[in-house]
């Protein structure tokens, strides 16, 4: 019998009901992630102006972690 | 660093000469400044790592120019594909000796709910959540294609990077982010057939979001 964290499957479950027939890729989502970034930094609301870049990267763990990883670095390099 | 418009990074990137070679000197330093900054709780990634991974992506920028659209500062979308080669390269680094077969294998047959690692959910959770998975396990049986069951339990059970899955099954990233969503819109239908709600399923797996 296989072990599966709790958070795995309620990971699954929200990830497969949640579905939306309009979702966009990883490169598209790479595509427009500077633009996401920029008006993150900006204090504009990027989810409500890109709504399938934010939805992508509340789905994708690969995306999310370049996605904050880059937010990461702009922050720094803009508060030197 | 001389600061540049968008407009006099493409030009003096564009063109070989002098002004090439010291915009690409600034670039450089300043990609690689980034990536300290975006690498700097991960002790598995040495200075000579992320010389490395500037390096393939000044390549990758450079023969990229004409896709930059402008929407943002180029500094930004130069550091973008950097952040990108950089987790890429580290992805496959960590996953390059695992084989998908026995990922996979590990969560096939009989993952029943009995052993879910939920260190103390009420005995009412418990149920609910037993049912829930004993649906989810039967629906990705009966519902999905051979390709889509074994990307949806590589990719969100077994956790690896949809990369290096999608490189295992002669495939691309978005190929499989396409094949996984016409998997998640089928298991939908069936879910929401069977009466499991979003509000339901939650609250039986209730903890913190991430």
């Amino acid at each position: 019998m296989t072990k599966i964290e709790s958070s795995k499957i309620k990971r699954l479950v929200r990830n497969v009901l949640t579905t939306r027939r309009n979702e966009i890729g990883c490169e598209e989502c790479l595509a427009q992630m500077d633009t996401f970034v920029e008006m993150k930094l900006a204090g504009k609301d990027a989810g409500q102006a890109m709504p399938l870049v934010q939805d992508h990267l509340e789905r994708c763990r690969d995306c999310h972690e370049e996605f904050r990883a880059l937010l990461t670095v702009l922050q720094t390099i803009s508060g030197e | 660093m001389t600061p540049r418009t968008n407009d006099e990074w493409l030009s003096a990137l564009e063109e070989p000469g002098p002004a090439r070679r010291e915009a690409l000197s600034d670039l450089r330093a300043r990609l690689v400044r980034g990536l300290g900054y975006a690498m700097a709780d991960r002790s598995d990634v040495t200075e000579a790592h992320i010389e490395g991974f500037v390096q393939n992506a000044l390549l990758k920028i450079l023969a990229n120019l004409e896709y930059f659209r402008g929407d943002s500062r180029f500094t930004t979308w130069a550091q973008k594909i950097a952040v990108h080669e950089a987790f890429d390269e580290l992805r496959r680094k960590r996953w390059e000796n695992v084989s998908l077969d026995e990922m996979i294998e590990q969560y096939e047959g009989d993952f029943t709910p009995a052993v879910l690692d939920d260190p103390d959910p009420s005995p009412e959770q418990r149920v609910t959540q037993q049912g829930i998975l004993e649906t989810v396990r039967r629906l990705i049986d009966e519902e999905l294609t051979e390709r889509q069951r074994r990307a949806m339990i590589a990719v969100v059970l077994a956790g690896m990077p949809t990369a290096e899955v999608a490189r295992r099954m002669d495939t691309n990233r978005n190929a499989l982010y396409k094949l996984m969503h016409d998997a998640r819109q089928r298991l939908k239908r069936r879910m929401e057939a069977e009466g499991i709600s979003l509000e339901e399923a939650l609250s039986a797996f209730e903890e913190e979001r991430r």
